[in-house]
């Protein structure tokens, strides 16, 4: 037993607070917006230049003038703006985005986030990843907390090229929830349903403190 | 001196020069500038630095230039839906330089704002911070990035006037705006050209300072990732 995409994405959601202004990755992250507490006020950021991003269209409202950062079509709402490339990192380079659901290939001990590049093979670009990790107040890792064949992605040290040097706040995995505060490295907070310590420490790489 | 032209051919004609720097507005394919990147690939005009945030996909936008290899390097942040972008760069054909999104929109809106360099904290700690001056400011570390400049922007906005203002629609913008800045000339293509005065003065987008041609085309608007919801049965 262990958590899936869905679940992941809603123990993420549990991170968004009253008046956050949050921007989410493409994967699971974007799983995020499904669940997220109809009690609070969240506004999401799309880095290509909108506040206030609505849901899907329905076929009919498809507008090619109206896209994500992942180049889906989307939605507009009542409390939508519109500006500049330079006007959307300004936001998220100067620290007025609150917080930032990202997926990732490694994260390590540290805090230290790769997920742009792997050598060897086509590169495609860091995108917005490198502005967001480094500017937004928070920034939460949802991942796979293996790879397909078992490997470690949470490790002392990340083997791939970084995206960022001690960024991450919060990973969230199938497995479980860690807590990466600078300095003072990695802390296991919660398990998924089902999920002992023994069965995270045998896919996990990086020293971690369990305080669940 | 009159800023509106007749068509995209006419738009370019004495601006493009072998080895140029191009900047190409749009993100994806959502506000690219279709017209002036084909009358761009008709002048025949090779070894272009492009730079724009994608390189368009095989058979639409910047691939069309790729296609007849005019562009030797591209400044770009992400480029992963075009395949002869892939082939060209992997045969070593095709210089690439990738920059994260928020730097490269800097870099566009520094140049034109007359900025050689700014620090951020954009990729301190990668790749992307070697050979780069490193600076502190109140205990951070800062990286310095510089300005760009190109000599033609080619920009596509929703409406523009005869003297070059423009608006642009939704996230049509992204890097529309600081790209015209940026630009020694700068050429819009725009949906419709309206008359003087019809545009409210309080909500142009790009005043017409930095336009020096314009030019109303029709567009495809093709759409890369049609997401589409289901409506709840009655």
């Amino acid at each position: 037993m262990a958590w899936d995409r869905n679940q992941m994405a809603e123990r993420a959601a549990r991170e968004l607070k009253d008046g956050f202004y949050v921007n989410l990755g493409i994967g699971i992250p974007t799983l995020v917006a499904n669940h997220i507490d109809e009690g609070i006020d969240v506004t999401l950021q799309s880095e290509n230049g909108m506040l206030g991003m609505g849901p899907f269209p329905y076929d009919d409202e498809v507008d090619a003038d109206l896209i994500n950062a992942g180049k889906q079509t989307i939605t507009e709402l009542r409390r939508t703006s519109y500006f500049s490339s330079a006007d959307s990192f300004a936001m998220i380079r100067g620290g007025h985005i609150d917080l930032s659901v990202l997926g990732a290939m490694e994260v390590s001990e540290k805090g230290d986030l790769a997920n742009w590049m792997i050598p060897g093979k086509m590169v495609k670009g860091m995108g917005g990843a490198m502005d967001l990790v480094a500017g937004v107040k928070r920034v939460v890792v949802v991942m796979d907390h293996a790879s397909k064949s078992g490997a470690p992605k949470l490790l002392h040290e990340c083997s791939l090229p970084l995206t960022g040097r001690e960024v991450v706040d919060m990973v969230i995995t199938n497995l479980g929830v860690f807590e990466i505060e600078t300095g003072k490295g990695m802390k296991l907070i919660e398990l998924a349903s089902g999920v002992c310590v023994d069965d995270v420490k045998t896919l996990t790489q990086a020293d971690f403190e369990v305080a669940v | 001196m009159k800023k509106i032209f007749p068509d995209a051919k006419a738009a370019l004609d004495g601006l493009v020069f072998d080895g140029m720097t191009v900047m190409s507005g749009g993100f994806g394919l959502c506000g690219i500038a279709e017209n002036l990147i084909i009358a761009l690939r008709d002048t025949g005009v090779t070894d272009l630095t492009v730079v724009s945030n994608n390189a368009g996909i095989d058979d639409f936008g910047l691939g069309f230039l790729l296609q007849t290899r005019q562009i030797k390097k591209m400044i770009s942040s992400y480029v992963g839906e075009n395949k002869e972008f892939e082939r060209q760069y992997l045969a070593g054909e095709l210089e690439l330089e990738f920059n994260p999104q928020g730097t490269l929109a800097e870099r566009c809106r520094a140049g034109g704002a007359g900025i050689p360099g700014f620090y951020t904290k954009t990729g301190v700690g990668t790749v992307i911070a070697e050979g780069k001056e490193h600076k502190d400011f109140d205990g951070e570390t800062y990286i310095l990035e510089t300005g760009l400049v190109s000599d033609l922007s080619i920009v596509k906005a929703w409406k523009g006037d005869e003297q070059g203002n423009l608006i642009y629609r939704k996230t049509a913008r992204n890097f529309n705006p600081m790209m015209a800045t940026a630009g020694k000339v700068t050429v819009a293509e725009v949906e419709e050209i309206v008359p003087l005065g019809s545009l409210d003065p309080g909500c142009i987008h790009t005043p017409g300072i930095y336009v020096q041609r314009i030019i109303e085309a029709e567009h495809e608007k093709r759409i890369e990732q049609r997401t589409v919801r289901e409506r709840e049965s009655a």
